[in-house]
């Protein structure tokens, strides 16, 4: 990786619920960003540059509301940017603003991802097809459901590894006081004998729809250094990428999509990972419906192909596993879409500042953030570390 | 240290109300043309970054159908902003900033003729108190307008003027879709449509796209004979709500001015996005243009305007007489929002 070297040393998050009816929209992106400016011990006069990031503007109803929000985010006088790259925005989001700092262009910026999902309804803003035409399926659900299908026929996965992907997760979310879903009486049974929505997604292995923000202070090398003898320990980057591919073509593996692999490649080859099974000490993935986690967990190169259920299965994949994934929850437990991308990276920043509280992993010195979008298809992943790179 | 960046090739497309072509048929044959035009293969272009609105489309996603207009296999590195694609540009010269790529590939496309757009655009607003009035953006700018007259900075000749003279240099543009030889006289003795505002000095709807490549240093020689070289580019934005802004200056366009070195002046071209034309007057008083620089050669936005496009064609249509040698030295602005909320400046030079 290139340029200046970048850390995070603030993150907020609101408390994600299925709606803040006490807030505006301005209200919720705020508190996000006050408690990640405060965490930097930093004002809005410090920072140079606002990056901002959610999901389409039909989630809201509100067309490229940065615009509205640019004096609730201090960004009055200064540069705004505007990122939206489907599921994965939240993780391009704070990518683009890595890349102000790395571009020595700015010290110190602040980037926001929102999602009010109560002011619409995200599964009907999803469905919508072009004008004129039929969307043949409901919501993201529907949409992945053959996805899943199809990798649970290639790898021969059992049923009950969807349930246990969810139980984790939800039982995750219990130490952690943001999430959405603070299930105390799941059990396996209860999950398993929940609705079933899109075959062969049940009700519990499928993400709420949140009210949510989250935000992170990123800034160079000297505002890492500086924050770190302050007692605030920084997480610096140590690799970013994203990649895109188109959402149809004939032959396109939508279970293991390419780009994915390559983003992951890209990202780790950064990072100067080489086993990133035992390399990674925490990974914060982007899990929507339960499957996705072994499916990721393959395409992402931490499980051999048509192996990731059998780390589930076997455990790998808990708090207490060789490689954690998702202690915060997951999106699974919180689903402010626009935010969903960038919790990921924040989550994977607390683990390695130590700041995760009950959800902490002991020791975690390298984390991943993942993100992805649209038909599988857009991906957004960071590395970081405790140590600067 | 900044690397030097130069814009090495622009291809755009417009129309009015286009009832054949969907987006991605805008997007394939201006992506086509400037990958051509820039002699590199499409995947040795190291980023690809858009500019567009759903709201355009009526549909969220908007720009995921528009990647399969401008390729995406094998996986590119690719990213979209929410904003005229000149913000895309923007991404994609901090992107070659970082030293990870040395070009990008950089594409707005909207069909502002599928909605009501001036109504629609009001949804801009503050979505609590703004947007529930329905005041349309040209009802917004009809308010600027009017401060500006009623301040003495300005009269409605001087919009006239603007109006005019943009109509003509429309003529000469083979993509301006309004266009009409005509004098300030002549538009004045028309009605006032939108107190103070006369049609003319309102942008047309317009379908289209624009698609630019800019490349880093030694990789831009290679590939162009005279790159357009981006000498200094920023973007600032001012508050929402209309009450607290002096709507008869743009300070965000000073200050992005200012910060892009483009106050020194010496520009022989300027294109402004103004999409009215009291826009121009008061893009104009901020940058500090004076009568030495031509104003909007191309017609500007009063002559065409497909948006989430336009501000990047300001920016290839500076970059395209830059490198044909036609001038040494322009600048190029984008805006958007209402009343002229956010802006970006562009210093562009020859070598």
């Amino acid at each position: 990786m290139g340029g200046v070297r970048t850390a995070v040393i603030g993150v907020g998050q609101t408390r994600h619920v299925s709606a803040r009816h006490d807030v505006s929209i301005a209200g919720l992106v705020r508190e996000a960003a006050v408690e990640a400016l405060e965490d930097a011990g930093m004002d809005f006069d410090d920072i140079d540059a606002v990056v901002v990031g959610k999901a389409p503007d039909t989630f809201e109803g509100v067309i490229m509301p940065e615009l509205y929000l640019a004096d609730a985010l201090g960004a009055v006088g200064k540069p705004l940017l505007r990122v939206h790259t489907a599921g994965s925005v939240g993780g391009s989001t704070a990518i683009v603003a890595a890349k102000l700092v790395m571009s020595g262009i700015h010290k110190r910026v602040l980037t926001v991802a929102f999602e009010k999902q109560s002011e619409s309804n995200a599964t009907w803003a999803l469905t919508v097809g072009g004008p004129h035409s039929t969307s043949l399926v409901v919501g993201a659900g529907g949409y992945f459901a053959p996805h899943i299908r199809s990798y649970m026929s290639r790898s021969g996965a059992p049923d009950h590894i969807g349930v246990l992907v969810a139980l984790k997760d939800r039982l995750n979310a219990l130490k952690n006081p943001y999430a959405h879903l603070h299930e105390e009486h799941i059990t396996f049974d209860s999950v398993k004998d929940s609705m079933m929505l899109w075959d062969p997604v049940r009700y519990s292995e499928t993400c709420p729809s949140s009210d949510g923000a989250c935000a992170m202070v990123l800034t160079n090398e000297a505002g890492g250094d500086a924050a770190a003898a302050a007692g605030r320990p920084p997480a610096w980057v140590k690799g970013t990428a994203f990649r895109s591919e188109p959402t149809m073509f004939a032959g396109r593996d939508q279970v293991n999509p390419q780009g994915g692999q390559d983003c992951a490649a890209d990202v780790f080859q950064q990072a100067g990972i080489t086993d990133p099974l035992h390399e990674i000490d925490a990974v914060e993935m982007y899990v929507p419906f339960s499957w996705f986690e072994p499916m990721w967990l393959e395409n992402l190169g931490f499980a051999p192909i048509g192996d990731g259920w059998k780390f589930v299965e076997d455990g790998v994949t808990q708090m207490t596993g060789e490689l954690p994934v998702n202690c915060s929850g997951g999106v699974l437990s919180s689903n402010p879409i626009g935010a969903s991308g960038m919790l990921r990276f924040a989550e994977a920043a607390m683990q390695v500042r130590g700041t995760a509280g009950e959800h902490q992993v002991d020791g975690a010195r390298t984390a991943l953030g993942h993100a992805y979008g649209g038909g599988s298809q857009f991906f957004a992943m960071w590395v970081v570390g405790a140590d600067k790179p | 240290m900044t690397r030097d960046v130069g814009v090495i090739a622009f291809a755009q497309e417009t129309a009015e109300k286009d009832r054949e072509r969907n987006e991605v048929e805008f997007i394939i044959p201006v992506v086509q043309e400037a990958v051509r035009q820039s002699g590199m293969g499409r995947h040795d272009i190291g980023f690809t970054i858009s500019g567009s609105c759903d709201y355009l489309s009526g549909g969220p996603f908007t720009f995921v159908q528009g990647l399969d207009g401008a390729g995406a296999w094998p996986p590119v590195r690719e990213s979209h902003v929410e904003m005229d694609a000149a913000w895309a540009l923007y991404e994609a010269w901090v992107a070659i900033q970082t030293g990870e790529v040395d070009s990008a590939l950089i594409y707005g496309f909207g069909k502002s003729s599928l909605t009501d757009v001036h109504q629609v655009f009001t949804m801009q607003s503050d979505p609590y108190t703004v947007t529930p009035l329905w005041p349309s953006l040209i009802h917004l700018a009809g308010l600027q307008a009017s401060t500006l007259l009623e301040s003495g900075k300005a009269d409605e000749r001087d919009l006239a003027e603007v109006a005019a003279r943009s109509l003509r240099d429309a003529t000469g543009n083979p993509h301006a879709i309004r266009k009409e030889d005509v004098d300030a006289d002549t538009l004045l003795a028309r009605p006032v449509t939108h107190a103070p505002l006369r049609d003319a000095d309102i942008f047309p709807v317009t379908d289209g796209a624009c698609a630019i490549v800019i490349a880093a240093d030694d990789v831009a020689r290679e590939h162009c004979e005279r790159p357009a070289w981006i000498r200094g580019i920023d973007h600032r934005i001012d508050a929402p709500h209309i009450g607290v802004r002096d709507l008869t200056e743009s300070a965000s366009t000073r200050r992005a001015g200012e910060e892009a070195g483009a106050l020194q002046g010496g520009f022989e071209v300027a294109e402004l996005h103004a999409q009215f034309s009291p826009d121009e007057l008061i893009v104009r008083e901020a940058l500090g243009l004076n009568g030495d620089t031509r104003i909007n050669p191309s017609g500007g936005a009063l002559g065409a305007n497909p948006l989430m496009a336009a501000g990047l064609i300001r920016i290839g249509e500076v970059a395209s007489r830059i490198s044909s040698g036609e001038i040494g030295r322009g600048l190029a602005h984008a805006s958007q929002g209402p009343c002229l909320q956010q802006n970006l400046v562009c210093v562009l030079e020859g070598e």
